[in-house]
């Protein structure tokens, strides 16, 4: 009989809640393995290419679902290498949502009081940093002038990139090449390399079994490096702890396809899912009006026509972030960009008299595409997406060899979600028809259902054990020892872009699971400073390590 | 490769998601519904063949499908069929439109597949993403030339100097933390 290979702590994701459980354990002194599905690319490798196989495929994932598809990253990093580092912290009324479950969705332990130093402690790591009118693109600038002329206001948005590499190219969704994006490949996962951590690229993991000590065996395929379709070898991992950061939209799935083994799983595993509220709208901007309405002009004499220019979301809209409003009105717009393919397919023509988002009106559309603003809206959705049974493999039946593939979500919008959609799409509509400024039509939602960049809340954190998967420490209920740390323990839409908030609710996870695993008898301490050695924010969030700490 | 047939169909059906010009007077996949190239001749059919893409496989019975289809659609409209093309192909522009958009409709059973069919189409044409982008546009691809998508720097890598207006263009949030963030 072979023997299986064991570790402390057994890390599945390599993204914002996999790469900072892996620093903070193996700087504590636990040994750590990480499990990536995805391959381990780094600035040098991303590629500025649409080819198919490119680094663009190959560190990206689209799952559609039944009305909902998700986008996310296959990668060590994950979703911080594909994604566009817009990081504002979530407003203060987010965490007092309720959403359809009649009392506060958020465990009482938490709130933007009690999560801001979580947030400092990751700005400080990455680092976040505010923009200033200077570093804002022509779309962002086009965006805030519209905002302005329409009477509402427009901030640059706090970003994670370092400005001074960036080149405003807008493949950020290729993996950034000069380093400009703080991805987690820059701070986090280095410093858990240089602690003692492993990570194994192209590692899904399958399932998870209960061992007699009280641990967990970890199953696991090892993909082919270009047809992700073909596993070349599978494995096990024994770990005392497990902790799942696998993304929102496959943390669930791997639970529930270990139900069989690892007994009854809570009820909100996999269902409660929020894609953000997210909705896209795209107007195409007369030149002439951005001229004379707006005032803009470029150095070379045109207006705008810059659509292809800068780096993804630069400035937002927070005018409707109001806490007194009701549930499911309030929403905040950023301007953004998608690179052709997934940011043309589904923008459908204003005014067409044919099918909207094909033929031949809709070339007409693409060919204006250098004078196109994308406007995001993140609304107030109602957790209404379910997971049904999951794939044999992964979290998806793979389609293409890399990329595509079809997953097992169920998202049916309802009247509140749709409410959401209808405010902020008006709004939108408000502010870029203004004066003629420009068209807009939303995105359809007819071809590949609802989309999400944003994916949360489908293994949710509460206080309510009906309603959540895991407790305030994360820990998943009925199953000591399981923690999840990704997008899926976030409880419901945040009306902005989760990143820095998934990544400071990883933070707090932190001093609890350094717990759980002294309880099993690792030698581990909690307390390590920032991965580039900064102290700030460990000062900032000393006062609440204690309790969370707590047995 | 597909049979020649097939080949004709599945043009007929990217002409139709991004229609463009004839390549000659005597094209009949091509309807000439709309001026400059399509996705046909943005590389629709090498995209859908490419193993990456993993529809190959299917195309030959999407095909039969959608000639099946074309048959039906023509019987209930009335549409005379010239037996000298495949059925879709023999489809006036206006009705192999009409019939895609039943096909790719929410709700009708093989959706998938089309949708599947029409975003590669959809994508031969915005990114011609069978083949290196440079090359495509050193090329001069249909869609990124229709869409003014910029020259590459001489290294293949996109650079913008020249980014921003510079100035500050509406006030901000009153309630803006010091972070930067919404309150
Ligand atoms: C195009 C795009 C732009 C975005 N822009 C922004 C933005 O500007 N601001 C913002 O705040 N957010 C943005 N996001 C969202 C952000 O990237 C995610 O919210 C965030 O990455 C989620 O973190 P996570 O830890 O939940 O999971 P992820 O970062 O998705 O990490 C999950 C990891 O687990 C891996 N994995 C999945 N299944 C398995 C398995 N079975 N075995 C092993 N590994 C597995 C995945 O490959 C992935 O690497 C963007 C996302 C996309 C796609």
């Amino acid at each position: 009989m072979t023997s299986t290979e064991s570790t402390d702590v057994l890390i599945v994701g390599s993204g914002f809640g996999g790469a900072i459980a892996a620093y903070h354990l193996a700087a504590g002194g636990a040994k750590v393995v990480v499990l990536e599905r995805g391959p381990w690319l780094e600035g040098k490798d991303f590629e500025h290419d649409f080819l198919l196989g490119s680094s663009y495929t190959r560190i990206f994932d689209f799952v559609v679902g039944d009305g909902m598809s998700l986008l996310g990253g296959n990668c060590v990093g994950g979703g911080s290498v594909v994604y566009f580092a817009a990081m504002p912290r979530a407003p203060r009324f987010v965490f007092e949502r309720k959403g359809g479950i009649g009392r506060r969705m958020w465990p009482g332990a938490i709130s933007r009081d009690t999560l801001d130093p979580w947030y400092d402690k990751v700005s400080e790591a990455l680092p976040v940093t505010k923009q200033d009118w200077n570093d804002v693109s022509y779309a962002g600038g086009l965006f805030a002038a519209a905002c302005n002329h329409a009477g509402r206001t427009a901030n640059p948005v706090p970003v994670a990139i370092d400005k001074a590499l960036c080149t405003n190219c807008n493949w950020m969704m290729a993996g950034c090449r000069f380093d400009a994006k703080r991805s987690l490949l820059l701070n986090y996962l280095p410093a858990a390399v240089a602690n003692g951590a492993q990570i194994r690229p192209m590692h899904e993991v399958q399932k998870l079994v209960r061992t007699e000590d009280g641990g967990y065996r970890v199953s696991y395929n090892v993909i082919h490096d270009v047809d992700y379709r073909v596993a070349v070898d599978s494995g096990q991992i024994d770990a005392k702890i497990v902790i799942l950061a696998a993304g929102a939209g496959a943390t669930p799935v791997i639970l529930q396809r270990s139900a069989d083994t690892l007994g009854e799983m809570p009820d909100a595993v996999g269902k409660y899912f929020s894609g953000n509220g997210e909705r896209l709208n795209t107007a195409v901007i007369d030149e002439d009006k951005a001229r004379d309405l707006l005032g803009l002009s470029r150095e070379d004499g045109l207006s705008y026509a810059a659509n292809q220019i800068g780096k993804g979301p630069v400035v937002a809209s927070w005018d409707d972030l109001d806490g007194s409003l009701p549930e499911h009105s309030r929403f905040s717009l950023e301007q953004l960009y998608f690179p052709p393919g997934f940011g043309t397919i589904l923008a459908q023509v204003p005014d067409a008299t044919g099918p909207t988002w094909f033929g031949t009106e809709k070339k007409e559309l693409v060919e204006q595409w250098q004078s196109w603003l994308t406007i995001f809206s993140m609304t107030e959705d109602d957790n209404e997406g379910v997971f049904g049974t999951p794939p044999p493999t992964g979290n998806a039946y793979r389609i293409s060899q890399q990329m595509l593939g079809r997953g097992p979500i169920t998202y049916r919008p309802t009247a509140n979600t749709l409410f959401g959609w209808e405010q902020s799409d008006a709004e939108v509509k408000r502010i870029m028809e203004k004066d003629g400024l420009s068209k807009v039509m939303p995105w359809t939602n007819d071809v590949v259902g609802a989309y999400t960049v944003h994916p949360l809340a489908s293994c949710r954190i509460g206080d309510d054990p009906a309603t959540s998967a895991l407790d305030d420490r994360h820990e998943l209920r009925g199953h000591p020892g399981i923690f999840v740390t990704d997008g899926s323990a976030v409880p419901g839409a945040l009306t902005v872009n989760p990143a820095l908030t998934i990544a400071a609710l990883a933070e707090r996870a932190m001093p609890g699971i350094v717990q759980a695993l002294r309880e099993r008898g690792v030698d581990v301490t909690y307390g390590a400073p920032s991965p580039d050695g900064e102290t700030n924010g460990r000062k900032g969030v000393a006062a609440q390590v204690r309790s969370l700490a707590r047995d | 490769m597909l049979p020649d047939n097939h080949t004709m169909t599945l043009e007929a059906f990217a002409d139709t998601i991004v229609p463009g010009e004839k390549r000659s007077p005597d094209d009949r996949a091509i309807a000439g519904a709309a001026a400059g190239d399509g996705a046909v001749v943005a590389g629709a059919v090498a995209l859908l063949l490419t193993p990456a893409a993993g529809v190959a496989e299917g195309l030959e019975s999407l095909m039969n499908m959608l000639d099946n289809h074309a048959r039906e659609y023509a019987r209930e409209r009335g549409v005379e069929l010239d037996g000298s093309v495949p059925p879709f192909v023999s489809l006036p522009f206006e009705d192999r439109t009409n019939l895609v958009a039943r096909l790719v409709a929410p709700g009708h059973p093989e959706k998938d597949g089309w949708v599947a069919l029409a975003l590669f189409s959809n994508m031969a044409f915005d990114t011609g993403a069978h083949m290196p982008t440079h090359e495509a546009i050193a090329a001069g691809h249909p869609g990124l030339t229709a869409m003014k998508f910029a020259n590459p720097d001489a290294d293949g890598l996109w650079r913008f100097p020249a980014y921003s207006y510079r100035r500050q263009l509406s006030a901000l949030h009153p309630h803006t933390t010091p972070s930067g963030s919404p309150e």
